[in-house]
């Protein structure tokens, strides 16, 4: 059974809880919004994450666990990198993806270690596969890689196989 | 500056009590190559640090070189006592992707075959665990069943470990002859053997008395540190993917969630040993209602057709040629498919630009998130605390480093 296609209208997904709670906050700018295959993306502004995070794990919707934080990297494209974040609740077991896009010049996001301090070894990961920066983390150094290794393996213009 | 060198500035006493020791990564209680770097004060633990990275592959780039089919094997890798679970969720995510329906017959197959795999990656866990504690029986005992259980995945797949038996779309192939009979040899007897296990730990007040207290972790720092699965449960947070967002026909079975309160190293033991018995239910459940039909999906383009077809059908030979040679193509999107591994939460988050090779792949690995509650568990506590906390958190490295 094919899925029916993707909806990115924010005036039909204004009602979503989620989305009803981000766009009421004033502190939070909704880029933009899609649900697809029964799973419901909300892109920030990246100024606004850590609060779109509290506003999600404080309201009666319970966002309380960070279940993921990774990357993806649209090179070339720009903005090049979306970090994605992926909230679970363990009271109404919903799910919700955040999205942050970054252009490849500027890799810089709040980090969400005072949130969940178990966003230290994700966020250490997509720094040291990605190149991210995540302003405020206590310790962001390469956790897979070797200490001095150059690069970040997981860009797209880092070769698969191969001498650097 | 002479004199400076010559005589080093004195320490202050207090300042210079703790000690910088090394565990791992060669370690046998680390279970792996986990190196932890261990600031003591006498016998006290002032803090824990983890260093992992010795097993990182590089899995998450090799995948993006390779077909949707072919990224199936490098599953098995990333958490070598459990490659079921992570077939499953891999196949299960771009099937989401795909808009695929798979046929009864092979969920209920793959649900049968998951429970097998959490029974085996619990055993290992236990004789381990008991082991490092210092119950030597319980090893040789749950290897004894393990055995079985490898067996039977060896009947299945011709493999032992690295099954990779599931495909997109289905399952390989038909189970053989005598298989479900097997399963169902092994699972009467099971329960007994539980039995025989807890006779030998459960009630056994040294056990008793070197778990309980131990490693202990609150409900709240447990969820702040991103701990999921039975690390989760036994602090008292009632989540079970295969019950709370269920996939693959787990809606059809019957079974309990045990949680505990208590959030230390007993209770750890005594959700996962209440989750072989479920598991044996489940695949008790699973044999008595295994519908008939076929094993793969109905969609040529993406599911390998039979031997016998591709030998005998034009159709047939150049879907199979397009398959193998090309891949299959798969409509732009993204999907986060989390399953409930005998760890906790298995996540394949794979992303798709309409290519026949994922544009990105994507482990949320529970070894990795239940790792870093270990400092939590350990600090302030006693150096020899740490082996039953490592024990009791049941990481496997593979899974950690991927």
């Amino acid at each position: 059974m094919p899925w029916p296609p993707a909806i990115t209208d924010i005036e039909q997904l204004k009602d979503r809880p989620e989305v009803a709670l981000l766009l009421a906050s004033d502190t939070v700018a909704v880029e933009a919004v899609k649900f697809d295959r029964d799973e419901l993306t909300i892109w920030v502004e990246r100024t606004g994450l850590r609060d779109a995070c509290r506003v999600l794990k404080g309201s009666e919707l319970r966002y309380d666990a960070l279940m993921d934080v990774t990357c993806v990297d649209w090179y070339p494209n720009d903005p090049r990198f979306e970090v994605v974040y992926h909230l679970f609740s363990t009271t109404t077991k919903k799910r919700v993806r955040l999205k942050v896009k970054l252009a490849g010049f500027d890799t810089s996001v709040d980090s969400l270690v005072p949130l969940w301090a178990g966003a230290n070894f994700f966020e250490r990961e997509v720094f040291d596969l990605f190149g991210i920066r995540f302003d405020g983390h206590p310790n962001l150094k390469r956790i897979m890689m070797p200490e001095g290794w150059e690069g970040h393996p997981l860009r797209k213009d880092y070769p698969v196989e191969g001498y650097r | 500056m002479a004199e400076m060198l010559a005589r080093p500035p004195v320490l202050d006493s207090t300042e210079d009590r703790t000690m910088l020791i090394n565990m791992g990564p060669q370690h046998p209680s680390t279970h792996g190559v986990l190196r932890l770097m261990l600031e003591i004060d006498g016998e006290t633990i002032v803090r824990i640090m983890p260093d992992i990275g010795y097993l990182h592959t590089g899995i998450e780039k090799t995948c993006e070189a390779k077909f949707y089919q072919q990224v199936v094997p490098m599953t098995d890798r990333i958490d070598y006592l459990c490659p079921m679970t992570n077939n499953l969720a891999y196949c299960l995510a771009v099937e989401k992707l795909l808009g695929l329906e798979i046929p009864p017959r092979a969920q209920w197959i793959r649900v049968m075959l998951n429970e097998l795999t959490r029974i085996n990656s619990h055993l290992v866990w236990l004789g381990s665990h008991a082991m490092d504690i210092g119950a030597m029986t319980v090893f040789l005992y749950c290897f004894r069943e393990r055995e079985d259980i490898l067996r039977l995945f060896e009947a299945v797949s011709g493999q032992r470990m690295m099954t990779s038996y599931f495909r997109i779309g289905g399952l390989a192939l038909e189970p053989p002859l005598g298989f479900f009979d097997r399963v169902k040899k092994f699972n009467d007897r099971f329960p007994a053997d539980i039995d025989e296990y807890e006779g030998l730990l459960t009630g056994n007040p040294i056990f008793i008395n070197r778990l309980k207290g131990v490693g202990q972790i609150s409900a709240e720092d447990a969820l702040a540190l991103g701990a999921t699965g039975p690390t989760l449960r036994a602090s008292g947070i009632d989540v079970d993917l295969r019950r709370d967002n269920p996939y693959s026909g787990y809606e059809n079975f019957k079974f309990n969630v045990p949680v505990l309160k208590d959030g230390d190293v007993w209770a750890r033991y005594l959700v996962r040993v209440q989750e072989l018995r479920e598991s044996q239910k489940i695949v008790v459940q699973a044999l008595e209602g295994l519908p008939e039909g076929r094993i793969k999906a109905e969609a040529p383009k993406v599911v390998l057709p039979d031997r016998e077809k591709m030998k005998t059908e034009m159709e047939a030979l150049i879907y199979h040629f397009k398959i193998v040679t090309e891949g299959f193509t798969v409509p732009e999107g993204e999907v986060y498919m989390p399953v409930e591994s005998p760890r906790g939460e298995m996540g394949y988050y794979v992303v798709s630009d309409g290519t026949a090779k994922p544009y990105r792949v994507h482990m949320r690995s529970p070894s990795f998130a239940n790792l870093q509650t270990l400092p939590k568990m350990c600090e302030g506590r006693l150096i020899a605390d740490v082996v039953a906390a490592i024990g009791s958190i049941d990481i496997v490295l593979g899974d950690v480093d991927r």
